[in-house]
């Protein structure tokens, strides 16, 4: 339908907050899909799957606890690898069942991360 | 073809001790001593590293894999075991073997010797390597309702020497990874990352190898050996 007023459907929003909802907008699409690739791609090497397989992993897809071979020890090189490439710093109270469940975990996390370094 | 041979590994206390080191030994002029992977990443690489070695005897080179004091078959205690005497068995078995050049694979760019040419493979440091053996344990501990601190632990290690993922480090062996950053080396050489096709088999959660990536590092060795 051309000449549809384009909206972001929250007509009621505040003013400020959704300039600052648009200004996130701006950036953070590209640099969450970034984010997705590397982590999707740190997976494949940890895991020793095909691209093809984790390209499939969806936000609901288990992890630890649910991959038999992510043990502590994977779990930990998964992290370490993450810093080295997403430039991140991990703490150790970062780490909970809650990040490291499902890949939507994971990934909310590396996004959060990434935005705070 | 691949045998098993023995050589005498000084001590950190005194005396040697005789370890194992798996061979492709003809007598032949290009020997190759590698020095392998530390740790978890030992057991990652380790036949990914036989494997470089038997494509290396297939090109005429003769390698050597030494077993470090305190590690697989070794009687003695991996907790007693020093940086500094591990460095001193390299240049051990570097001598005992006639090594005329040197593979570091990971972590064991730590322990060159001085003097031999040769390459390194992803070389790496021990602060990187006990950092992410710091992390197992405090995730296992997690696992396990006990909560662990990473800077505590750190703490426990330089003083008493501690258990990661199993394998008992002492005080010093362990003080000294904690200040080891990646070393530099101007007589090794390092194997390019992008002619190494694929992700690091350390990486890997399970043991595995990659004959891609072995036929890579192998050629590598051969054309330079071939030219020298």
């Amino acid at each position: 339908m051309t000449g549809e007023p384009v909206t972001d459907g929250m007509e009621n929003t505040p003013v400020d907050a959704a300039t600052d909802a648009d200004a996130k907008a701006d950036w953070l699409p590209p640099s969450r899909h970034a984010i997705d690739t590397q982590l999707r791609s740190i997976l494949c090497d940890v895991l020793g799957l095909d691209a093809d397989d984790v390209e499939k992993f969806d936000g609901d897809t288990g992890l630890f606890g649910h991959l038999p071979e992510l043990d502590s020890m994977a779990v930990a090189g998964l992290l370490t690898e993450m810093e080295d490439r997403l430039h991140i710093i991990i703490e150790d109270d970062d780490v909970d069942g809650e990040m490291l469940e499902t890949y939507g975990g994971l990934l909310a996390f590396a996004e959060a991360k990434a935005i705070e370094g | 073809m691949r045998s098993f041979a023995q050589w005498p590994a000084p001590l950190a206390a005194k005396g040697t001790s005789e370890e194992h080191a798996l061979v492709f030994n003809q007598g032949r002029e290009k020997r190759l001593l590698i020095l392998p992977a530390l740790f978890d990443e030992a057991n990652k690489l380790r036949r990914q590293t036989v494997e470089i070695m038997h494509r290396l005897d297939l090109s005429g080179i003769d390698s050597v894999l030494p077993d470090f004091p305190g590690c697989n078959d070794s009687m003695q205690p991996l907790e007693a075991q020093t940086l500094d005497s591990w460095r001193a068995a390299t240049a051990a078995a570097a001598k005992h073997f006639d090594a005329t050049h040197l593979l570091t694979m990971r972590s064991g760019a730590l322990l060159a010797p001085d003097g031999l040419p040769g390459w390194r493979y992803a070389a790496h440091g021990g602060k990187q390597m006990l950092r992410s053996m710091l992390r197992a344990r405090t995730i296992a501990a997690r696992e396990a309702g006990r909560e662990e601190s990473t800077a505590e632990l750190e703490q426990t290690g330089r003083k008493d020497g501690i258990e990661l993922a199993g394998w008992k480090i002492g005080p010093d062996m362990f003080a000294a990874l904690s200040d080891a950053a990646t070393p530099s080396s101007e007589t090794l050489a390092d194997i390019p990352r992008e002619a190494v096709p694929g992700a690091g088999l350390w990486l890997r959660a399970e043991p595995d190898e990659d004959p891609e990536q072995a036929d890579a590092i192998a050629a590598i060795i051969a054309i330079g050996l071939s030219h020298e």
